[in-house]
């Protein structure tokens, strides 16, 4: 080090050196072609060489020294994965109760006949007579599933008139078929909603919806569960002052009657913020297709709101018209966009046709018979009437909701905790008292955070005495479980 | 001109991490002259298209936008090719059937009065020949073991359950079933979803998350993409099949990390599907195991096409190609192909299964699958597995393979170019040229054969193509009057880019004239 610094300071000693002795040549005062060449001339001719010089260098990068091939290896052995899956606790070893015969209003678990209040047969349509004979002959014809998308070949005349047959029912333009429920939401939002869109959105909607939402990378705003006027603070906030938003597309997304509590979303509200703001609207009719309206028109009969004025509608079919699937419905050019554009329907096979026979059948019965509406609408309020006072519970759904929902008064301290309270009604319920009945569950992927609840799926095809059945029970459970805490 | 060997060739140049890498290399197998005009084929309906858009816009201001207010629900570009290509020759796609696809099927003629914008279905049909369904196995029609009892299961359990696996929607035959698959594949556990699709975009947010990698084949499947997507981890690209590349990926990712922080991968996993339904390709399964092996990433294999259809058993491409199911860490399959019915599998460990059970939104929050699905697809496994006391099962697997391996070998005699490998039941004929794809199409539908064509967006834009999935349920003078139709409409198009070799008989024939 010290002999290369002096080293260097030789070399410029030198050059300082030689810099004198060239001012002091007589030649520094030589005249060329008339122009005396001073001495500082001549330095700043030397400037200018060097100044090109380093301009014509490449900028300073510190050298880029890939990884050696031994480096890399070294680095492989010595990196170690997590485990793919977290560690087995003992509470995801649950297994559900195994039915042994179809989920009616009465089925069949270890051998016992338990009363069943989770299936969302709201309309107590399964094993209707029709829909098995439709079913059957449709599974004579065209066997069992379709063996490929809509597009190859796929398309059988059944999922064509089933198609017809929604929008004729619901009065819309068209409609288009689902292979299953699920994907009917995380499909059509991404297919409407890209990069840079603004969707408003309920924060107590279903994962279907959320996830959705995460694949369409727009920008996504929550609002207060249920609660307009959080809403329309919201849409205020997104819409002033933001020139942008009006370039944008814009979509409110809520659920006619949400999985997650039993409410009812106020559409009339809706509507109304909808058109002042100028948002489009996405409703999930899931679970109110059949149930709600005179007619079971769904929650847009309810409100007496033309269809028309919401822009999306959806939902799945695996509901009160028992059988499986989805569907999307509205305009022409939301449902053509859809054929080309939604990858759930473009890359998955379709719809197996007997399911699309079913809920064909399905349309046909509920439109012939209205009285099972009235007989589902009565069920809910006795159901309600006798759980409207059950000790440490406390009914949050919404008095038409077929979905009839309970939280726990005081909280347990977390949703863990809370749960753990439930699912041990839920137990006693099945075990002691053959009542058949769900709680939440929440996936870990799950971001809803609205509290936990047991919920009773109310169908028409219950008597009297299963609710009242149901009601005795549920005080019963949950006075033991909660005496027990 | 082999595609197979450039492709599995280790690539000239450093790669990508999008797919735009594996088909620059794909395009270069394209004769000069077919890109050119198919660039040029493409360049005219786009200036069309736009020209006609502009004229549609001025008329639009014309007459005052009805908006509102509101943007446009579709945008001008997502939307345009829809409106200006595909309307065009959207005759050959969604063709209507009206009766199970079987390798006989009828297609319902429609009409359209204005110009193929919207098409009218009639009341006639045609029976033509099914190249197209998804019918490895011949289980689409009504089948003398399985069909008696799905009517069973209907009556038994009605066709859906109206709740989810976790409520109240598992019934025995939900139990059964999962049963019956993890036994089959030779998995400890299993668990089944009413959808294919769902299977894949619902498993992979479960299992991946920030931190972790998800290395995938350029050419996955968009339930794959989604799931990927929608997990929230970074997802990086290998080249199409090709295991030295997913090698370089593979280190160079575990050396680096995390992209900024350089912290290690939580967990890395690499997933693979086994026939490429676009392509027609197996997996290089065995390659690409033990390269994760060595660098511990986990496998995931999604079947959807191979199950049931390759292997001396059915068993997929595992059993094929001879890898261990217990090195491949999560199998996913679809029952909506060689077994004729709807749904997906995810077959693993027991705490795998146990873990997907107690989380996976599809197990929590979808309607069960349908139970007389259940039942179509324990009783073809049952044929399969040669349970239902007849032979029939290992009849179908050896029909399909000899079918396709037959068919394969024609279509490649007769100078088209065919992707893929033997064995697969899936074959691509290259069509290149957009106005080939509905030449194509319409020209074997008018002789009774239904095919499917390809175009973008399920492929890349260049690579246009036909494709045949052959079926065990194909007679060999199925394939035979499949072949001859094949051939003239393929001298009609000019799609045979290779020269034919010559036939045999034809030259006997020659020689017994001479004589
Ligand atoms: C590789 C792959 N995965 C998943 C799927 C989706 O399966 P399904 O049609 O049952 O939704 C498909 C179907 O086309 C596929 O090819």
């Amino acid at each position: 080090m010290d002999t290369m610094l002096s080293a260097f300071g030789n070399m410029i000693k030198s050059f300082s050196d030689w810099v004198t002795i060239i001012f002091d040549a007589p030649s520094s005062r030589a005249i060329v072609l008339g122009v005396p060449i001073r001495g500082h001339l001549l330095v700043e001719g030397l400037l200018f060489v060097v100044i090109l010089f380093l301009l014509s260098q490449k900028s300073y990068k510190p050298p880029k020294r890939p990884l050696t091939k031994k480096e890399v290896d070294e680095l492989c052995d010595e990196w170690v994965p997590e485990p793919l899956i977290p560690a087995i606790t003992e509470e995801m070893k649950y297994e559900p109760p195994v039915l042994e015969s179809a989920a009616g209003p009465h089925t069949i678990i270890n051998g016992k006949d338990v009363l069943n209040f989770t299936s969302a047969n709201y309309l107590g349509l399964l094993g209707h007579e029709k829909l098995q004979d439709s079913c059957t002959k449709s599974l004579e014809k065209y066997g069992v599933g379709s063996c490929g998308p809509r597009g190859f070949y796929g398309t059988i005349d059944v999922h064509l008139d089933c198609e017809a047959r929604i929008a004729k029912f619901l009065g819309t333009y068209d409609s288009i078929l689902y292979s299953y429920g699920l994907s009917t939401l995380f499909s059509t939002i991404p297919a409407f909603c890209k990069k840079g869109d603004l969707v408003v959105v309920d924060e107590g909607v279903h994962w279907g919806i959320q996830n959705g939402l995460h694949l369409s990378r727009s920008t996504i705003v929550y609002f207060k569960h249920n609660d307009m006027k959080s809403l329309q603070s919201i849409l205020e906030n997104v819409t002033h002052d933001n020139k942008r938003a009006k370039k944008l597309r814009r979509y409110i997304i809520v659920e006619a009657v949400y999985q997650n509590s039993g409410q009812i979303t106020p559409l009339d509200d809706i509507i109304r913020l909808k058109e002042k703001y100028r948002f489009r609207v996405i409703l999930d009719e899931s679970n109110s297709i059949g149930v709600l309206g005179s007619t079971g028109r769904g929650l847009t009969e309810h409100y007496k709101v033309p269809i028309e004025k919401v822009d999306i509608v959806t939902a799945a079919m695996g509901h009160a018209l028992a059988t499986e699937g989805g569907f999307c419905t509205g305009s022409a050019r939301v449902i053509d966009h859809q054929r080309l554009s939604s990858s759930g329907y473009v890359f998955s096979a379709s719809l197996p046709p007997y399911l699309a026979s079913a809920a064909i059948t399905a349309i046909d019965v509920l439109e012939e018979n209205p009285n099972l509406i009235t007989k589902l609408k009565a069920n809910i309020a006795t159901l309600r009437k006798g759980l409207s006072d059950v000790q440490g519970l406390e009914l949050v759904s919404d008095p038409e909701s077929p979905v009839v929902f309970l939280t726990l008064k005081k909280s347990a301290g977390s949703m863990k905790a809370d749960l753990q309270v439930l699912d041990d009604i839920a137990d006693n319920l099945l075990k002691e008292h053959s009542v058949f009945v769900a709680t939440s569950k929440r996936s870990t992927v799950d971001k809803c955070k609205l509290p936990a609840g047991i919920r009773f799926y109310v169908s028409a095809a219950h008597t009297e005495t299963d609710l009242e059945k149901a009601c005795e029970s549920l005080k019963k459970a949950t006075a033991l479980i909660l005496a027990g805490q | 001109m082999d595609l197979r060997r450039l492709r599995s060739s280790p690539p000239p140049h450093p790669p990508d991490q999008n797919a735009a890498a594996a088909v620059i290399i794909k395009m270069i197998t394209i004769p000069y002259v077919t890109a050119l005009t198919t660039y040029f084929s493409y360049g005219l309906l786009f200036a069309f298209g736009q020209l006609r858009d502009f004229f549609r816009k001025i008329f639009d201001w014309w007459s005052k936008s009805t908006l509102q207010g509101y943007a446009p629900i579709c945008l001008g570009l997502e939307d345009f090719y829809i409106r200006r290509l595909y309307l065009r020759i959207q005759d050959c796609f969604n063709r209507p059937i009206s009766s199970s696809p079987d390798a006989w099927f009828d297609v319902v003629e429609r009409v359209s009065n204005d110009n193929n914008k919207t098409l009218l279905r009639t009341t006639k049909v045609n029976r033509c020949l099914n190249l197209g369904s998804y019918n490895y196995l011949g289980f689409a029609a009504a089948d003398e073991y399985c069909t008696p009892r799905v009517i069973e299961s209907l009556k038994k359990f009605s066709p859906s359950t109206c709740s989810t696996r976790v409520d109240g929607g598992t019934t025995t035959l939900h139990a059964e079933l999962e049963e019956c698959v993890a036994s089959f594949l030779g998995k400890q556990a299993a668990v089944v979803f009413g959808m294919g699709y769902v299977t894949n975009s619902a498993i992979l947010p479960v299992l991946m998350g920030k931190g972790s990698l998800i290395i995938s084949d350029s050419l996955n499947h968009n339930s794959i993409v989604n799931g990927a997507r929608g997990s929230g981890a970074t997802v990086r690209v290998f080249q199409h099949n090709t295991p030295s590349h997913l090698e370089k990926v593979l280190r160079e990712q575990i050396a680096e990390g995390q992209p900024r922080t350089h912290r290690p991968w939580k967990k890395i996993m690499v997933v693979v599907e086994g026939i490429y339904s676009m392509e027609g390709e197996l997996c290089q399964l065995p390659e690409i195991v033990s390269i994760c092996k060595k660098h511990k990433a986990y496998v995931y294999l999604d079947e959807a096409h191979s199950i049931g259809a390759v292997g001396k058993s059915g068993r997929g491409v595992c059993e094929l190609l001879g890898v261990d199911t217990s090195d491949v860490d999560i199998m996913m399959g679809t029952f909506t192909k060689s077994f004729g019915s709807c749904g997906g599998y995810i077959a693993g460990s027991q705490e795998l299964i146990q873990f997907l059970k107690y989380t996976c939104p599809a197990h929590l929050y979808a309607t069960s699958i349908s139970p007389p699905a259940a039942q179509q697809i324990i009783s073809s496994i049952k044929v399969l597995l040669g349970e239902d006391g007849s032979s029939r099962g290992a009849q179908k697997l050896a029909k399909i393979r000899e079918n396709s391996n037959f068919f394969r070998s024609e279509l490649q005699k007769m100078g088209f170019e065919v992707l893929g490998d033997n064995d697969s039941p899936v074959m691509p004929i290259m069509l290149y040229n957009p106005a080939k794809i509905p030449a194509f199409s319409r020209e074997c539908l008018k002789r009774n054969v239904a095919v499917v064509t390809v175009a973008f967006p399920a492929t890349p834009l260049l690579l246009a193509r036909a494709r045949i999935c052959i079926s065990a349920a194909h007679s060999r003078e199925d394939l035979v009057k499949a072949l001859e139709v094949i051939s003239t409409v393929g001298d009609l198009v000019g799609i045979k880019y290779f020269p034919a070799e010559p036939k045999k008989q034809q030259l006997e024939g020659d020689r017994v004239k001479l004589e």
